[in-house]
């Protein structure tokens, strides 16, 4: 199993060496876009272990527990309201913002517990990113500003006018917004298209280097064209952050994640390799979903 | 088979005539209604401009009032006096007003932010004599009329109109914008600060007009606390300062029908100023709050 992920991760890493892509300087190595030394495998994984969630007194999670390799995509699918953005909104502290948000149970990235007494979540937030379902780009900003946001709001050292321009367009051209926005930086945010603000949004949140990138059914608020090009950005932005990925669109998950997570009703049923989850799933349930028998 | 139709008609009749007429009837009512409340606005315009418009000159806005006994003059004082008055009115009433309103829409519990509400409520509909007969109490009792006390009276009736609206404006953002915020790692303060108050800005400004509107014609307080007041120009707030609407009280009391003339005139003036800042802050209002939600 490990000996041909790593072939796959590395046929990946070659497919993306092409001259044509326009990425950042072509990596043997997954490199972060700030040159930090890193080590051969980058990449950060996160563990959840028996997390309970409650809106108020009722709860909507009953004990999850499911790892997120590091560098991979890890798709979260299942019927509406089993609790997958609820689980997903727990990963970045998010959850607790919402009126009677509660949270239970050890989430750990890198090892380190989020939830732990002395964790901020503010830098929490700053390492584990989030795209929303339905873009949301700051509507007084422009595109430029936008981007920049983060790393001008968020506590990080102050950066200097020149370095924050190469930043914003090292996020534009990940999120594969550059060529399109690149002579109306200053143009509004809100002044995009639909799948474009999607990507914006996804250049913002990329912008502030996240370890972990959740993504919230960033497509489906998108027409299929501009969803498949969501998709092509989650195979690229896998080898630099670790992408977690909520969709009820189990096609989508069939394309894009290398694991897959079957949610019911607030409790994980079954995890294990997207392959495995859709072809020959352990659990009867599973099975009973990925054939469309409900959901 | 036999293929003659029955014979009827499409016409209406009897109970479903009546309906007709009285459908007919009760729109003709609600049209000559809705003419009448626009006409009460036309008539009032009308013969203010009609009885003004003998004394209404250029000299009347620059000039101070004629001595006694004397014809002409204007009333240079009083434009200058409300003006100043005014401005007090908003050095107190918009920070005030506009951090109650953020208060009331993002940090306070639930429970506190709907009893606040409703005492700016209350607040907002107790008449202008009361708050000018508090004032008078309070701050001119024992000591004299003054600007100061004036322009305090015209901040309390200006108070709730600015908080109300403060509020309901950043109630307009959409909470995703926060949301988008808080993901990227940016504290509440900062994210409300840098990402929230902007959207909402505009309607901050069409609040202050539509506070600064209902003020200027504010007669009741400004008749207890600063009424007795000079004939010239004066910016001196900690004596009684002239202003437009007790003019216009106290030159309609006087035996001169010159004076009565001016006293339309100046009614005119209000009229004019009090009309252009209410359009204003409408049409404002209407781009604000595209504004606020992103269109």
């Amino acid at each position: 199993m490990a000996g041909s992920d790593q072939a796959r991760f590395e046929t990946e890493v070659t497919r993306v060496d092409t001259p044509e892509r326009d990425l950042a300087p072509t990596p043997q190595v997954p490199q972060r876009p700030s040159g930090r030394p890193q080590p051969i495998v980058a990449g950060h994984g996160m563990e959840a272990r028996d997390v309970k969630a409650w809106y108020g007194s009722s709860q909507a999670l009953h004990g999850i527990s499911v790892g997120f390799a590091a560098n991979q995509v890890t798709a979260l699918i299942g019927p509406s309201g089993c609790g997958k953005s609820t689980f997903v909104r727990c990963l970045n502290r998010m959850h607790e913002e919402t009126p009677g948000g509660r949270v239970e149970g050890s989430i750990t990235l890198d090892g380190h517990d989020i939830y732990a007494s002395d964790a901020d979540p503010v830098t929490v937030r700053s390492k584990i990113g989030m795209v929303f379902q339905k873009p949301n780009p700051f509507p007084t900003k422009s595109i430029f500003e936008n981007v920049a946001a983060g790393l001008k709001l968020s506590g990080g050292k102050r950066i200097k006018r020149a370095d924050l321009s190469e930043r914003v367009e090292r996020s534009l051209r990940g999120a594969g917004l550059w060529d399109e926005v690149r002579d109306r930086l200053n143009a509004p945010g809100m002044s995009l298209s639909g799948g474009q603000q999607q990507r914006l949004c996804i250049a913002r949140t990329i912008a502030v280097e996240p370890d972990v990138v959740l993504m919230d059914e960033p497509a489906s608020a998108l027409d299929p064209v501009a969803t498949l090009r969501i998709e092509e950005l989650i195979a690229e932005l896998r080898l630099r952050y670790t992408i977690v990925i909520v969709t009820h669109n189990m096609q989508q998950a069939a394309r894009v994640a290398d694991s897959t997570a079957f949610m019911l009703s607030g409790e994980l049923v079954e995890f294990g390799p997207t392959d495995k989850i859709f072809t020959n799933p352990d659990d009867e349930r599973t099975e009973q979903y990925v054939t469309g028998k409900f959901g | 088979m036999s293929t003659t139709a029955p014979e009827f008609s499409l016409r209406a009749t009897g109970r479903v005539r009546r309906r007709q007429l009285v459908n007919r009837a009760s729109l003709l009512a609600a049209s000559l209604a809705a003419l009448v409340a626009v006409a009460v606005l036309g008539l009032l315009i009308g013969s203010v401009i009609a009885k003004a418009a003998s004394a209404i000159n250029l000299d009347f806005i620059t000039k101070d009032p004629a001595t006694f006994g004397m014809t002409g003059g204007g009333i240079a004082n009083a434009l200058v006096g409300t003006g100043i008055l005014i401005l007090i009115a908003m050095v107190i009433a918009v920070p005030i007003g506009v951090f109650a309103g953020i208060y009331t829409s993002e940090f306070a519990k639930p429970a506190v932010s709907s009893t606040v509400r409703l005492v700016l409520d209350v607040l907002n509909g107790v008449p202008s004599i009361i708050i000018g007969i508090f004032i008078f109490g309070l701050l001119v009792v024992g000591h004299k009329q003054s600007g100061w006390s004036g322009g305090i009276a015209l901040a309390i009736i200006m108070l709730p109109i600015i908080a109300r609206s403060t509020q309901e404006v950043l109630a307009l953002v959409p909470g995703t914008v926060k949301e988008a915020g808080l993901a990227l790692g940016i504290s509440r303060w900062r994210t409300f600060l840098a990402v929230v108050l902007p959207a909402a800005f505009g309607g901050i400004i069409t609040a202050t007009l539509l506070g600064v509107a209902r003020v200027a014609g504010e007669t009741a307080p400004l008749l207890f606390t600063s009424s007795i007041a000079a004939n010239t120009v004066t910016t001196d707030p900690s004596q009684a300062l002239p202003s437009i609407p007790v003019t216009i009280f106290t030159y309609s009391e006087s035996p001169s029908p010159d004076q009565h003339a001016q006293a339309w005139a100046a009614a005119l003036v209000l009229i004019v100023f009090v009309l252009l800042i209410s359009i204003v802050a409408r049409v404002f209002a209407a781009r604000a709050r595209r504004r606020a939600t992103g269109r």
